[in-house]
C-alpha cells in the first residue's frame, strides 16, 4: 500500500505521549528516543518489505514492546512514575499496565494532557507553540525554525528550555487541577497563534503555512471532541479556523499569485469546511460572553457565506468589527473595520476612517495600510495618489508574494493614470476645437 | 538475464519523522521502479545490526559482527539484469547514497 504522507508525523505525538505516561514526564527524552528508534526500524523494514496493512498498529505494537523490554531491563535503575513503579516491578502486571496506555481512549486523553502541559504559563507563548509542534505534531526543530523564520540554534535552545521546564513536573497536566480554566485559555491562545502563523504569516512558504493551519485545526478538534473540556470558546476558535481555512484554496491564482478578496474565485472555497465551521459557530453560541474568537469567527462566516463579493453586507461587517474592537483593540482589526466602512460609505469615507485609526503609527510598517489607501484612491478616481500609496506599500512588502502582488497594483494604478491622462487630453483638445 | 545481489551497507538513520517519511518514500519509489522494469527478483530482507559470529565447529561463538556502521550490511535485494554493468547502472538510483551508504553489487554464481 501507499504510505500516508504524514504517517510518522501524525503518529509521533501519540506514541511520545503514551510513553511519557509510562516513563514519567521527567523522562521525556527517553520517550522520544524510543519513538525515534521505532521509526528507524519501521523505515528499515518497510522500505524493503513494503508498508504493512495497518502501519499505525505496527508502530504502536513496536513501541509497546520496546517499552516493556526497557522496563524489564531497567526495572531497578530508572526512576519511574512513583504510582506505577509497583505495577512495573511484577511481571504479572507489567504487560497489562503498559498495554492500557496504548488503548485509543487513554491515548487521546493523554495527548490532550500533553497539550495542556505544553501551555504552562511559565513558558513564553512561542515556546508553548514550538513545544506543541515538536511533541504533538512531530515537527523537527529545523521545520519549526523554518516556519517561524528563526535561526535553528535559537529554536533548538527554546525547545530545550521548554522541555526542561516540562520535565520538572514529572506528570502530565491533570484535568482535575483547579488551574484548568486558565490553562484552557492558554491552550486556545497557543492554537490560535499557531493557526494565524500559518494563515497570515509573512515568513513561511505556502506549503508550510497550510501545514501549520492543518495542525492547529487538528489540535482544536481534539479539544472540541472532548465533552468535558470543550467550552463555547473552543467551538468559536474551531469555527474561526474552519471558516478561514475554507478560503485558503482561493487565495492564490493559477500562477500561484496572491489574490485580493474581491478577485477570489469563491467556487474554489471549501464548502465542507464552511459547513463544519458554521456548525461549530452554532455550537459556540452559548454562555454569557462572546470572546474574540466568536467575533472573528462571525466575520469569517460572513465572508465565507457570501457568494459574490459585491453582495457583502458591509454594514453588518462594520458592526462585527466594532464588537471585536471592544475586546481586541489590535490596529489590524481597526484597519479592517476602516476598509469595511469604505466599502459601506464610499472610498473617501474609507480613506478618512483609515487616517483616523487610533495609534495608526503602529501600522507604519504594515504594507496593507497604504495598499488599502491605494485601493480607495483608485476607486475615488485618483490614480496618481493611488500609485504613490501602492509604491509605498511595495516598499514595505515582506515576502516575494506580497511584493509581486503590490507590483501589480502599482502597475494597475499607473495604467489607470495614463488612461485618464489620455482622456483628459482628448477632452481638452475637444474643448479647444470648439 | 542473470541474477545479482544488492548488499546495502551503511546509510545512517533518519533524523526526524519527516525525514523518515522522505527516506521511505524514496526507497519505495526506487524499488517500485526496478520492479516495474522487470528487474526485481526478490525485494529481500532488512537485517538487524547485531548477531553472532561463529568461528569453527568447536563452539567459538562471539557477538558481532560489530563492523563500523558505514560497512555494516543493513539488508539485501535480489535483482535481475543483463550483465554486471547493467546491474551496477541500476543501483545508481538507490536512495542510500544520500545518506553516505553504498550498494555492493554481487553476481550470483551460475551453475
Amino acid at each position: 500500500m501507499q504510505p500516508d504522507e504524514h504517517l510518522f508525523k501524525s503518529e509521533w505525538g501519540r506514541l511520545v505521549t503514551a510513553l511519557t505516561r509510562i516513563f514519567g514526564l521527567d523522562n521525556l527524552a527517553l520517550a522520544e528516543d524510543v519513538v525515534q528508534d521505532v521509526f528507524c526500524r519501521a523505515v528499515e523494514v518497510w522500505k524493503l518489505r513494503g508498508i504493512p496493512e495497518n502501519p499505525s498498529a505496527w508502530l504502536m505494537t513496536s513501541a509497546k514492546n520496546r517499552a516493556i523490554d526497557l522496563l524489564r531491563r531497567e526495572r531497578k535503575a530508572r526512576s519511574l512514575v512513583p504510582d506505577l513503579r509497583r505495577q512495573f516491578e511484577s511481571e504479572w502486571t507489567l504487560v497489562p499496565t503498559v498495554a492500557q496506555f496504548f488503548t485509543s481512549d487513554v491515548m487521546e486523553d493523554d495527548r490532550l494532557r500533553m497539550m495542556f502541559s505544553c501551555c504552562d504559563p511559565a513558558l513564553a507563548a512561542q515556546t508553548q507553540v514550538a513545544l506543541m509542534l515538536n511533541l504533538l505534531c512531530g515537527f523537527s526543530v529545523a521545520e519549526i525554525a523554518n516556519a517561524f523564520l528563526t535561526k535553528y540554534k535559537a529554536m533548538e535552545k527554546r525547545i530545550a528550555r521548554g522541555k526542561a521546564a516540562l520535565a520538572e513536573s514529572k506528570t502530565l497536566f491533570d484535568f482535575d487541577d483547579e488551574e484548568l480554566p486558565a490553562r484552557l485559555d492558554a491552550v486556545h491562545r497557543a492554537i490560535y497563534l499557531l493557526f494565524n502563523e500559518g494563515y497570515h504569516s509573512s515568513s513561511a512558504p505556502d506549503a508550510v503555512r497550510t501545514e501549520l493551519c492543518r495542525e492547529a485545526m487538528r489540535l482544536g478538534r481534539l479539544i472540541a471532541n472532548n465533552g468535558r473540556l470543550a467550552t463555547a470558546q473552543t467551538y468559536a476558535l474551531c469555527a474561526l479556523m474552519w471558516l478561514s481555512a475554507a478560503r485558503l484554496p482561493g487565495r492564490l491564482d493559477a500562477a500561484g499569485e496572491l489574490l485580493a478578496l474581491a478577485d477570489q474565485d469563491r467556487a474554489l472555497w471549501d464548502q465542507d469546511l464552511i459547513a463544519q465551521g458554521t456548525a461549530f459557530l452554532e455550537r459556540s453560541a452559548v454562555g454569557p460572553q462572546a470572546s474574540t474568537y466568536h467575533w472573528e469567527a462571525a466575520i469569517a462566516c460572513l465572508h465565507a457565506r457570501t457568494e459574490d463579493w459585491r453582495d457583502t453586507d458591509w454594514g453588518k461587517l462594520v458592526w462585527l468589527y466594532d464588537q471585536l474592537l471592544q475586546i481586541n483593540s489590535s490596529p489590524v482589526v481597526a484597519l479592517n473595520r476602516a476598509i469595511a466602512v469604505g466599502y459601506r460609505d464610499g472610498p473617501r469615507h474609507g480613506i478618512e476612517a483609515i487616517e483616523s485609526i487610533p495609534h495608526g503609527e503602529r501600522l507604519e510598517r504594515y504594507p496593507f495600510l497604504p495598499a488599502a489607501l491605494g485601493e480607495f484612491e483608485l476607486a475615488a478616481g485618483c490614480p496618481p495618489a493611488a500609485r504613490r500609496h501602492f509604491e509605498h506599500a511595495l516598499s514595505l512588502a515582506r515576502t516575494p508574494l506580497e511584493q509581486r502582488f503590490l507590483e501589480r497594483r502599482v502597475r494597475a494604478a499607473a495604467d489607470r493614470s495614463v488612461q485618464s491622462e489620455i482622456v483628459d487630453r482628448i477632452v481638452s483638445a475637444n474643448e479647444r476645437a470648439r | 538475464m542473470s541474477e545479482f545481489i544488492y548488499l546495502y551497507r551503511g546509510g545512517g538513520r533518519p533524523e526526524s519523522p519527516e525525514d523518515g517519511e522522505r527516506v521511505m518514500q524514496a526507497w519505495m519509489t526506487w524499488l517500485q521502479d526496478l520492479a516495474a522494469k522487470g528487474h526485481m527478483k526478490d525485494r529481500g530482507q532488512p537485517l538487524e545490526g547485531e548477531g553472532k559470529v561463529v568461528r569453527g565447529c568447536n563452539g567459538n561463538v562471539t557477538d558481532g559482527p560489530f563492523a563500523e556502521a558505514k560497512d555494516l550490511v543493513g539488508g539485501y535485494s535480489v535483482i535481475e539484469a543483463n550483465d554486471l554493468e547493467q546491474a551496477a547502472q541500476l543501483a545508481r538510483g538507490c536512495p542510500i547514497f544520500e545518506r553516505g551508504g553504498v550498494v555492493e553489487v554481487r553476481p550470483v554464481m551460475k551453475m
